[in-house]
């Protein structure tokens, strides 16, 4: 690996990092029915897709260091040790394995066209991956069963689709306005 | 950004990182399997007992907890409707107790002593060449970067408002990721003209 393609490397996980986090601190919009939709988990998704496994998963795990440190970086500001123990600590638990599964997903299906292949990969990554940890920490740490923490967790799956189609949007505007900037297919 | 972090020095301040850190996670495994109703009262009452010891200040910081609240209203609400209140009162009071604790660890530590304290655990990484003091780089290049973006955004936004006179949204999100693209090769570049990112030893 040349010198220029490592610092490369470190400054993108860095700056996806940082794009998870702005997400969070976006005023949240909501859905019909009253279901918010806070686009920090779109960050997760697209940093899969966009950086690849390894450095999504790094993008990702550098933002919850971040957060764990005590900055105020997961929407509604919260942020510190705190955070992982709270009644979402499985999500967040779970959010680095979410950004892997999607980037390989993206790369393993380098030679389909964009648009569907990241809607794939940040709707496994980002709901299939994530939703059995966020669901198992829930019933862990909030002491219910696994089905009613599941049906906890279900109201968040319709804006959770709308996002991995955004992220399915921005990938394929992305890759036809200047492709190198599609890292997982680089 | 609310910080949780206190700026104005209290006792707490002065005890290492590690310890703090470390007596959490024995707190929370000790907690985490109990459901007795009287314990999580107590661990509640002592975390409140905490915050009154750490001044006006901290008692001020339980306000940021608001987040919180509606989650764990649901969560009681769940266990109320399944017929358990007490095992819904257990499960509140022992997130709420243990992440009150939490957030004085977060209060009580600067930030760069907390990345000391856990740099033993990050020293592993070595092994796939990235070196402890490039994370502390990485997370320092992180916070710098949060501000730039909201910046470039703004100013994506400004210009897609002067053409159409509505809000830019969800639309300038692919010009947004091509634009952070251009920035982060820029600094690349720059970090690589200075030396480089801090390298593992592999000797």
């Amino acid at each position: 690996m040349n010198a220029i393609t490592r610092e490369r490397s470190l400054v993108q996980i860095a700056l996806y990092a940082a794009i998870i986090a702005a997400m969070g601190l976006m005023p949240k919009f909501e859905l019909p029915f009253g279901v918010p939709i806070t686009s920090q988990s779109m960050g997760i998704m697209l940093a899969g897709v966009m950086l690849g496994a390894w450095r999504g998963a790094a993008a990702v795990a550098l933002f919850l260091l971040a957060v764990a440190l005590g900055a105020p970086l997961l929407a509604g500001g919260r942020g510190g040790i705190g955070v992982f123990f709270g009644p979402s600590a499985g999500f967040l638990l779970c959010y680095p394995l979410s950004a892997f599964v999607a980037g390989l997903l993206m790369q393993g299906l380098r030679s389909r066209a964009v648009l569907p292949s990241a809607f794939l990969a940040a709707v496994v990554g980002g709901i299939l991956v994530l939703y059995p940890f966020g669901i198992a920490g829930l019933s862990l740490l909030g002491g219910l069963s696994l089905a009613d923490a599941a049906k906890a967790c279900l109201i968040f799956i319709p804006g959770d689709t709308v996002k991995a189609v955004l992220v399915a949007l921005i990938a394929q505007t992305v890759a036809r306005g200047l492709p190198e900037a599609l890292l997982s297919r680089a | 950004m609310i910080s949780l972090y206190l700026a104005q020095r209290t006792w707490a301040h002065r005890l290492p990182a590690w310890l703090k850190l470390g007596a959490l996670a024995i707190l929370s495994l000790l907690v985490t399997p109990l459901d007795s109703l009287p314990v999580m009262m107590a661990l509640l009452l002592a975390a409140l007992v905490l915050y009154a010891a750490l001044g006006r200040e901290a008692v001020r910081q339980i306000a940021l907890l608001r987040p919180l609240l509606p989650l764990l209203v649901i969560l009681f609400a769940f266990h109320l409707w399944s017929g358990d209140a007490r095992l819904g009162a257990v499960s509140v009071l022992r997130i709420l107790g243990i992440v009150m604790i939490a957030n004085a660890v977060t209060m009580t530590t600067r930030m760069d002593e907390m990345m000391d304290a856990i740099e033993p655990l990050l020293r592993p990484l070595a092994l796939f060449g990235v070196a402890p003091r490039a994370v502390a780089l990485m997370v320092a290049m992180m916070i710098r970067f949060v501000p730039l973006i909201f910046a470039l955004w703004e100013a994506l936004n400004e210009a897609y408002r002067a053409r159409t006179g509505r809000r830019g949204g969800w639309r300038l999100l692919a010009p947004f990721c091509i634009q952070t693209l251009r920035l982060s090769n820029h600094v690349a570049e720059a970090l690589a003209a200075r030396g480089g990112a801090p390298r593992a030893n592999r000797r």
